[in-house]
């Protein structure tokens, strides 16, 4: 965990606001469909993919892929790490602005 | 100097960063575009339903009085009741999502997403479940004293479940339905009235609390 903040327990990843938004949705959301978080964020398909890859790659995420008749659907779900690190990056987060004070 | 505005401004981001973090989870985890309006819509149907229900059950009674028991009227009263509270449940909903359409556009979200499939979906289950039982109690068993009781307590039910996905409140409007149901059913006689009571009143009420609370000062913009 090179990336984390030694200090707060802040995570570099979760530095971006879509990448942050993906993983608010997924605490309060069992599983979440590729077009509903799209929809939800506001963002292109290029973009959010993108994302979604980083947080797979960081093991944040899990992806289930599926079809509904033809088409393909792919949804999403949070790993045990990823609910780990994001309750770390918040409590980090509070700290940081408790310090400031 | 210099570094107290950093340090402000850093902080500023980690606040904006946590309000996200909550706007995120609330929007996507519950419909928060559902109007006070739609209950007071919803209200005012089921007032007028009642109305001519109350109307018929008068005419029926003074047939009774004067020519006596026919099973044919009867059945008549029976199948014109349940299509009439059919027609009300239609009117309510439709009448309930063109407000809830008009809030979700000013909240610049769509009527049809994540969170509202799954208020509906949540709704639905104990409405059906419900309403399948109460047309097989009236039609195979003929057992009509508890149809209001029924519609009522199946209602809340379905408020109940529902208000994890939509504004919370809405559960205190199901309890209520819930209490007036059982209530309701130590009184056969005054079915119609504490249907009403449910389903008029109530939501009306409920409505009118709601927008006071969260659409009055949004409501000008429009």
């Amino acid at each position: 965990m090179a990336l984390n903040n030694p200090i707060a327990g802040l995570n570099k990843i979760f530095d971006n606001r879509i990448r942050l938004g993906v993983m608010s949705i997924l605490m309060v959301n069992e599983e979440i469909s590729f077009n509903d978080l799209k929809q939800m964020l506001e963002v292109t398909d290029g973009n959010l993919a993108t994302h979604m890859q980083t947080l797979e790659e960081s093991g944040f995420i899990k992806v289930h892929k599926g079809f509904i008749g033809r088409k393909t659907n792919t949804t999403y779900s949070i790993t045990k790490a990823g609910e780990k690190a994001f309750k770390d990056h918040i409590e980090g987060l509070e700290k940081m602005i408790k310090g400031v004070k | 100097m210099y570094h107290k505005v950093l340090f402000m401004t850093e902080q500023n981001q980690h606040l904006d960063a946590l309000h996200d973090i909550k706007r995120m989870m609330q929007r996507s985890s519950r419909f928060i575009s559902l109007s006070g309006l739609s209950g007071i819509a919803a209200g005012i149907c089921a007032l007028a339903g009642a109305w001519f229900a109350n109307n018929w059950l008068q005419d029926y009674h003074r047939a009774y009085e004067q020519r006596g028991y026919s099973g044919a009227a009867f059945r008549d009263l029976e199948m014109n009741l349940i299509l009439l509270a059919m027609a009300v449940a239609g009117l309510a909903f439709l009448s309930a999502l063109y407000f809830t359409w008009r809030r979700a556009g000013r909240h610049k979200v769509p009527l049809w997403n994540h969170t509202s499939r799954q208020l509906l979906w949540n709704t639905a289950v104990p409405i059906i479940a419900g309403g399948f039982f109460l047309l097989i109690m009236l039609l195979q068993y003929n057992e009509w004293r508890l149809i209001g009781p029924g519609c009522l307590i199946f209602y809340g039910l379905a408020l109940v479940n529902g208000s994890k996905y939509t504004v919370s409140d809405i559960r205190y409007l199901g309890y209520c339905e819930i209490i007036l149901g059982l209530v309701s059913t130590q009184y056969p006689k005054h079915s119609l009235e504490f249907w009403t009571a449910g389903f008029g009143i109530l939501h009306i009420i409920y409505g009118f609390l709601m927008w006071w609370k969260y659409e009055r000062k949004t409501a000008d913009v429009s």
